[in-house]
């Protein structure tokens, strides 16, 4: 029964670590790009096999470690696809860790939301959107960035309208 | 994309006519629907004979996709690519196939890479490699895949459609929107197209590093 117990619980602790995405429809985005809170969401749309998004992950992991006590949420929205996520994603979160809210946008008729994330956005990746619905911040940008540069581009951003 | 009264349509063609007069003043800029494009020579990668538009004299039209080996996505649209041409070229609308990446960035989309693809798996139409990029840029392609539906219409070859092939990349037997093959029935049929664009998630194109 003991082994049992720990057996339970060292599945637990792993459980609680493990990062997972939540497979989301466009509806649970668009939550997150219109809350009204004073929280900065910073959203970047990515895929594991997007050579540059890659490069740039440890940017936003970085920005998510340095403002962690304050009320900022980097939100990476992967579009990988669905149905290939445990060949593509899962590997790929539990080398790479991030403090931040990871989703898997399965809305495979692109054509039907790029225009509602960005008019002037063609779908390319990696592209950041900066979101704050008590300030009115809502920057898009369609880069790919550094640690140095996000961090500044961060702090530019949440600035410009406080 | 949106359905456009008459009225609008034609401040559209009058803003489109101002805005085509600016834009031949300003190069770089890439072409818009309703726009006459300009006949492209590539080097075709299975046979290196070289291809345009024109080396189809009989054709009524062109389905040309910016497409390559390495991409996901455009792996994902290989077959479709290829049932394409099976499909439209005994019709009048054959595809032409373009690499437009930097093979520096992307080793897979090398010339021979690529003819190597297309001889593997039997490609019915020229895959051919736009090495310098300006056929890339003329037509404004900024992923991989992104299609460009052409007609000949008295005489000139006009962009009908450009975005992507279908609203599924994942799973082509869960497509529901046929963008291409709509358009290309709409032209075929004499009639205006419905949808012109299409946005998409693709691979970016590869562009050298200047």
């Amino acid at each position: 029964m003991k082994c049992l117990l720990a057996l339970l619980l060292t599945g637990y602790i792993w459980a609680s670590y493990a990062q997972t995405a939540e497979v989301v429809k466009f509806g649970e985005l668009q939550k997150v790009m219109m809350a009204k809170n004073d929280t900065t969401y910073v959203i970047n749309f990515w895929a594991t096999w997007c050579v540059p998004c890659v490069k740039e992950f440890p940017a936003f992991r970085a920005l998510a470690a340095k403002h962690k006590n304050e009320k900022v949420r980097v939100v990476m929205v992967s579009l990988d696809f669905a149905s290939e996520k445990d060949k593509t994603l899962a590997p790929f979160l539990s080398k790479h860790q991030i403090d931040a809210r990871i989703m898997l946008l399965d809305e495979p008729d692109y054509n039907s939301w790029i225009d509602r994330v960005e008019k002037s956005w063609g779908g390319e990746i990696p592209v950041t959107l900066i979101v704050n619905g008590a300030t009115g911040i809502r920057t898009f940008f369609d880069h790919d960035f550094t640690p140095v540069s996000l961090e500044e581009t961060f702090t530019k951003t949440i600035n410009k309208q406080q | 994309m949106k359905k456009i009264s008459k009225f609008q349509s034609y401040g559209i063609v009058a803003l489109t006519m101002v805005a085509g007069l600016l834009m031949s003043f300003a190069p770089g800029k890439s072409y818009k629907i309703g726009d006459s494009v300009a006949d492209f020579k590539l080097k075709n990668t299975e046979n290196g004979k070289y291809v345009s538009m024109a080396s189809f004299p009989n054709a009524k039209g062109y389905i040309v996709v910016f497409t390559c080996n390495h991409c996901p996505f455009a792996k994902k649209y290989e077959q479709r690519i290829m049932d394409l041409d099976k499909k439209y070229a005994s019709v009048g609308y054959p595809v032409i196939a373009i690499s437009p990446n930097d093979p520096a960035v992307a080793p897979e989309d090398s010339y021979d890479e690529l003819g190597k693809r297309a001889k593997e798996k039997g490609y019915t139409f020229p895959y051919t490699f736009d090495e310098t990029q300006t056929v890339a840029q003329a037509f404004g392609a900024t992923k991989t895949p992104h299609v460009f539906l052409i007609n000949k219409e008295g005489g000139k070859l006009i962009l009908k459609y450009a975005g992507a092939i279908d609203d599924n990349t994942e799973d082509a037997a869960k497509v529901t929107k046929n963008y291409l093959a709509d358009a290309i029935a709409e032209v075929m049929a004499g009639k205006a197209v419905t949808v012109t664009e299409t946005k998409s998630v693709g691979c970016t194109i590869k562009w050298k590093q200047s």
